[in-house]
């Protein structure tokens, strides 16, 4: 009989686990509402990076392959939306899309080839990728205008309708990232989802149950990118300006501080990571000098008593609930 | 026809010859035991089989089908799944999760379904989660179902990875020393569920030391010694075979082994 409690807990279980974040989120958005222009900011960058790391996180984390040139998909996605909006008068939604499927064959084209490389190797072989794609911004000035950047993106958009103001804005920032958390947790709970998990976990085993593992590493990969790209498109209409510096290596290690505070592999973890290491300095700026210091020593505080990130302390809760009730 | 066949399987790493020349066949719903002193070749046996490398010569097929230097997921696609002398689980999943993994082979469906989640798709899922419900009754696994698959006991991690690989719906199994590292009791328990497998009509190669478990659930023995096969037959046959006898309790051999 107890199998059967434990079982039948599940249900009830994910849907509290899936509640609760929806509702800090938004209660988060509605602070920022009514909030200074400058704390909008800094939030619109937290629900911009949530994108970018709940896409990293298809390949990182549910795969658990290594990628450091995922900002080379957000610098496509960036310029791309910067280039057709500003010089060729695009719609920007429409610019957004046509820079995702950009970046989803580029991915593919560059996928195809490294990800047989492991590891380490293949960590080496996608940090080439952001640094090439960053060294392009820089040097191509005809196209990306190099160091100068790209300013006068027009804010986001759709048929005539533009959102002026930041706080519109960072509405449909926070809408698009809930979207692009629920796309991940429906992925992850399917067949699709399980075959990429089975990589993460033993590529021997899922090759054995007949995982085609090239395959669903691509795809992982070009999921991953298809996120960032978007990211890369919402940032530059966010700020209305781009410059390669905001696609470089620094998106990367900032990526993975959020990736793994938050809880990588986990549905909520990419996007908690993302608003704490986002937020946290701001709440330390009466600090000054020390303001860096105390956020590095909070993180470290964080990875050390929840070194499966913020989102796994939500299932040392679940799993407790579940003995009570295997008792009772 | 046979469901397996072997045919001259020979594979080498540079100058040895892990396998050479081996040749048999295993009929469907055959419990077949695959044994040898160590290092005969029983894994790589298993490996070349299972499609993790293609043997320097010879050929394999299953089901009719040529399957002989095929990528290992192809075969498994085919049929013809294994589990690992050294346990391989996706350790920090659930134990559920792991056998749900195992349905890889027999279900459909990719990034479209999952999102848009169609009817079929739906029911999918509902029968896939119930069948692993039923594959870890029928291990005894049942009451361990919600637990990280890495806090399993030894033994109990053997009888998951063998539920996992039955998820799979297998027409052929392979079993790599599946009792390796179990108590009497844990063996005995595995030698049921392993029976019972068999007789729910899944075809058996089983590689396997433990000689007790062998002689009783066996049907049909192949010996390996320094990768040749020398004996095939029942376990009554083999237990009486000299050259047998010879590579288990030592005959000239062993001054250079």
């Amino acid at each position: 009989m107890t199998s059967h409690v434990t079982t039948s807990i599940e249900p009830t279980g994910i849907r509290w686990q899936s509640i609760l974040p929806i509702v800090a989120v938004l209660a988060l958005a509605a602070v920022g509402f009514v909030s200074s222009d400058y704390i909008v900011t800094v939030l619109g960058f937290a629900f911009i990076y949530a994108i970018f790391c709940t896409g990293l996180n298809f390949f990182m984390g549910y795969t658990g392959q290594a990628s450091f040139g995922q900002s080379a998909f957000a610098a496509i996605g960036g310029y791309g939306s910067a280039i057709l909006c500003t010089d060729y008068g695009w719609e920007p939604l429409l610019a957004l899309f046509a820079t995702m499927v950009l970046s989803g064959v580029a991915a593919v084209l560059v996928g195809y080839p490294t990800l047989r490389l492991r590891g380490h190797y293949l960590a080496m072989a996608t940090f080439a990728l952001g640094l090439i794609v960053y060294e392009i911004t820089i040097e191509w000035t005809a196209l990306t205008q190099g160091y100068m950047g790209y300013s006068g993106v027009p804010p986001l958009g759709v048929a005539g309708f533009t959102l002026d103001t930041l706080k519109q804005q960072l509405v449909v920032l926070v809408v698009i990232s809930l979207i692009g958390v629920g796309i991940a947790a429906r992925l992850r709970q399917s067949r699709f989802g399980r075959a990429l998990a089975s990589i993460a976990g033993s590529e021997s085993a899922a090759r054995a149950l007949g995982v085609d593992i090239a395959r669903y590493k691509l795809i992982a990969f070009v999921i991953a990118a298809l996120y960032a790209s978007a990211a890369g498109s919402l940032f530059a209409h966010f700020v209305g300006f781009i410059s390669p510096e905001v696609y470089g290596t620094t998106m990367v290690i900032q990526s993975f501080a959020m990736l793994y505070l938050g809880g990588i592999g986990t549905m909520w973890g990419p996007m908690i990571g993302a608003i704490i290491v986002s937020i946290l300095p701001e709440t330390m700026r009466g600090l000054k000098e020390m303001q860096d210091i105390a956020y590095t020593a909070v993180l470290i505080l964080i990875l050390i008593f929840a070194p499966r990130g913020l989102a796994g302390l939500s299932v040392l809760f679940r799993r407790t609930r579940v003995r009570v009730l295997e008792k009772a | 026809m046979a469901l397996l066949s072997v045919r001259e399987e020979t594979m080498r790493f540079g100058g040895l010859f892990a396998n050479q020349s081996i040749s048999f066949d295993v009929e469907e719903g055959e419990l077949l035991a695959v044994i040898g002193p160590n290092g005969a070749g029983k894994t790589t046996l298993f490996n070349v089989i299972s499609g993790f490398f293609p043997p320097t010569s010879g050929s394999i097929h299953f089901d009719g089908e040529e399957i002989t230097g095929k990528s290992s997921h192809h075969v498994a696609s085919a049929g013809l799944v294994r589990t690992y002398q050294l346990v391989q689980l996706f350790k920090q999943l659930t134990v559920a999760e792991n056998v749900e993994i195992g349905s890889h082979r027999v279900t459909r469906g990719g990034v479209f379904s999952a999102l848009f989640r169609p009817e079929w798709m739906r029911q999918q899922e509902k029968s896939v989660t119930e069948g692993a419900r039923d594959l870890l009754r029928f291990v005894g696994l049942e009451h361990q179902a919600d637990m990280m698959a890495d806090t399993l006991p030894y033994g109990r991690q053997r009888l998951l990875e063998v539920a996992r690989a039955l998820a799979a719906k297998p027409r052929l199994l392979l079993l790599d020393e599946p009792a390796a590292g179990l108590n009497t009791q844990e063996t005995e328990a595995l030698a049921e569920v392993i029976t019972r497998i068999h007789q729910a009509g899944t075809t058996i190669i089983l590689i396997e030391h433990d000689m007790s478990l062998i002689m009783k659930i066996a049907q049909r023995i192949v010996v390996l010694d320094f990768g040749k096969k020398i004996a095939e037959g029942t376990p009554d046959e083999i237990k009486a075979h000299p050259d047998v006898i010879a590579a288990y309790l030592g005959g000239t051999e062993t001054v250079d082994a």
